[in-house]
């Protein structure tokens, strides 16, 4: 059925139904079924191996679907996803300016053509701007610090969708306070709008900020509300009752 | 003075020579077009494709050799494309120990030519021909007009292509992930790469000898890094450090009848020291 979007309607934006996650042919989970709608903050847990970036992928493309079956919604065109992956090593000591890295995102506006058009790198100034990193454009990536890095790649997955923001364990290896700011900034972004789909180690930040979350297990996974989960088995065995 | 003076006569008396002056353009094009795809290689981890390369291009040299050809690049280009992108799929897949493949790949090549050289070669002088092929040598004094009509071609292609893809391989450089996600079909930029990368050593391995291509590729974009900021102006003073010590390495290498790719690749070692001092003395 196709999703006609009216006023007040909340749009689903994906729908994962009997997912099955593996990569190179091996099977990690099973039947994980879940859907993200406009404005929601999902929080995807899970042991390492579990198969959380292995369903990121998989929902970005970047991995084949093993079984399953994700559903888009109109609102959301292919490539239209703010995806920020974790860091790589080559990006530690990589000699470009904020600016270049940022622009870069606008690139799937740019459809065929070679060259950034005044669009794009309006985009790219407001976006800078809205991430209070307008001063830095003329940096070097490399000389930034882990925190302002992440908000650099932030603006850049900015640029390519205003919409919903695909992140990859985003707080390793900054700082406490660095992360604290880092997830404040993401709240706000929620609160303006933003869809984020967030793949986090970070159980208590998860509760705390998310409104919905999908732990990923191999046989049997939890999804629902983040107060749902809060109340759940998941949440005790894994020691949430620390706090 | 006088010694300069005499410097500068000698220098008229070799450019009035056209293929002293086919020389100086073919050696700067290449090292153009070598630094602009170094760039990318040395930031994406790939510069052991250039060093996999060179070697390939040899062994594909000395059996091109041995057939006798006018032409050797009928054989040695297409081979060392196979190469390219043989070694690209072979560096990406994490199930096979990658880097002791490339290294089998690329010693082998360098094996097997030098055999076939001693086998078949009609030369009376083997070790000179694997001297020069391998260290590069006066063949580059021994260019012809349509020759360096193709070299030129070739190189306004290169710098157009990259040029043209200069956004996307921005992105592909520095976050491969991104990129795809982004729609951008990386796998194609990476074989593009690749196959330019192996175009480059080929035509390159005139001017410095096959060993020696890899310098012409990873030193401009390493000495450019030390001191640049951007990823443009990476791009485009490693362009700069190219092309001026590729000129003034065959001048050089005119004046005082060193051989041409030494002398380029010593020029280029300077100027990775003097960048690199001056990148940690303004970092402090």
């Amino acid at each position: 059925m196709p999703c006609v979007r009216r006023k007040g309607e909340v749009m689903s934006y994906i729908k994962c139904e009997g997912l099955a996650l593996g990569y190179e042919g091996v099977s990690v989970a099973r039947d994980i079924s879940f859907e993200v709608n406009e404005g929601d903050y999902l929080c995807i847990l899970g042991e390492n191996g579990a198969g959380k970036s292995t369903l990121m992928k998989t929902l970005l493309g970047l991995n084949p679907l093993m079984g399953g079956k994700i559903t888009f919604g109109e609102g959301l065109e292919r490539y239209g996803i703010g995806w920020l992956p974790q860091q790589t090593f080559v990006q530690r000591d990589f000699p470009a300016s904020v600016w270049e890295i940022v622009l870069s995102g606008t690139l799937p506006k740019c459809r065929g053509r070679a060259f950034f058009g005044a669009a794009e790198k309006q985009l790219a100034a407001e976006n800078l701007k809205r991430m209070d990193i307008w001063e830095l454009r003329r940096k070097c990536y490399r000389n930034l610090s882990g925190g302002q890095q992440q908000k650099v790649l932030l603006a850049r997955a900015l640029c390519a969708s205003s919409r919903l923001l695909v992140l990859d364990e985003p707080v390793t290896g900054l700082d406490p306070k660095a992360t604290a700011e880092f997830y404040q900034l993401l709240k706000t972004l929620n609160e303006e709008g933003l869809t984020i789909i967030m793949v986090s180690h970070d159980i208590h930040a998860a509760v705390r900020y998310a409104s919905h979350v999908l732990h990923i297990e191999r046989e049997q996974s939890f999804f629902g509300t983040a107060e749902e989960y809060a109340q759940s088995d998941f949440w005790k065995e894994i020691g949430g009752a620390i706090k | 003075m006088t010694q300069v003076s005499e410097m500068v006569s000698t220098l008229q008396f070799y450019l009035s020579y056209p293929f002293v002056r086919y020389a100086l353009i073919v050696g700067t094009l290449s090292a153009l077009c070598a630094s602009l795809l170094g760039v990318t290689l040395v930031l994406k981890r790939f510069s052991y494709i250039g060093d996999g390369l060179s070697h390939v291009a040899f062994g594909a040299l000395a059996i091109a050799t041995i057939f006798d050809l006018t032409n050797t690049s009928v054989i040695v280009m297409p081979v060392t494309i196979a190469a390219a992108v043989l070694i690209l799929r072979t560096g990406q897949n994490p199930k096979i120990n990658g880097d002791a493949a490339i290294e089998m790949l690329s010693v082998g090549s360098l094996a097997i030519g030098y055999l076939v050289m001693h086998l078949f070669s009609t030369s009376a002088n083997i070790s000179g021909d694997v001297c020069s092929t391998l260290f590069g040598s006066t063949s580059i004094l021994t260019l012809t007009r349509a020759q360096v009509w193709v070299f030129a071609i070739m190189s306004v292609a290169v710098v157009l292509l990259f040029e043209l893809l200069y956004n996307r391989i921005f992105a592909v450089t520095f976050d491969e992930s991104f990129a795809k996600a982004a729609g951008i079909r990386t796998n194609v930029y990476n074989l593009l790469i690749a196959v330019i990368t192996a175009v480059i050593i080929v035509l390159s391995m005139n001017l410095v000898g096959s060993l020696m291509t890899s310098a012409l590729l990873v030193f401009p974009a390493l000495s450019a890094m030390r001191v640049m900021e951007t990823f443009k102006g990476v791009v485009i003073f490693s362009a700069v450090i190219a092309v001026l010590c590729a000129f003034f390495g065959i001048i050089l290498s005119i004046l005082f009848s060193t051989p041409v790719g030494s002398t380029i690749v010593a020029m280029n070692i300077a100027a990775f020291c003097i960048n690199y001092v001056i990148g940690k003395l303004r970092r402090g």
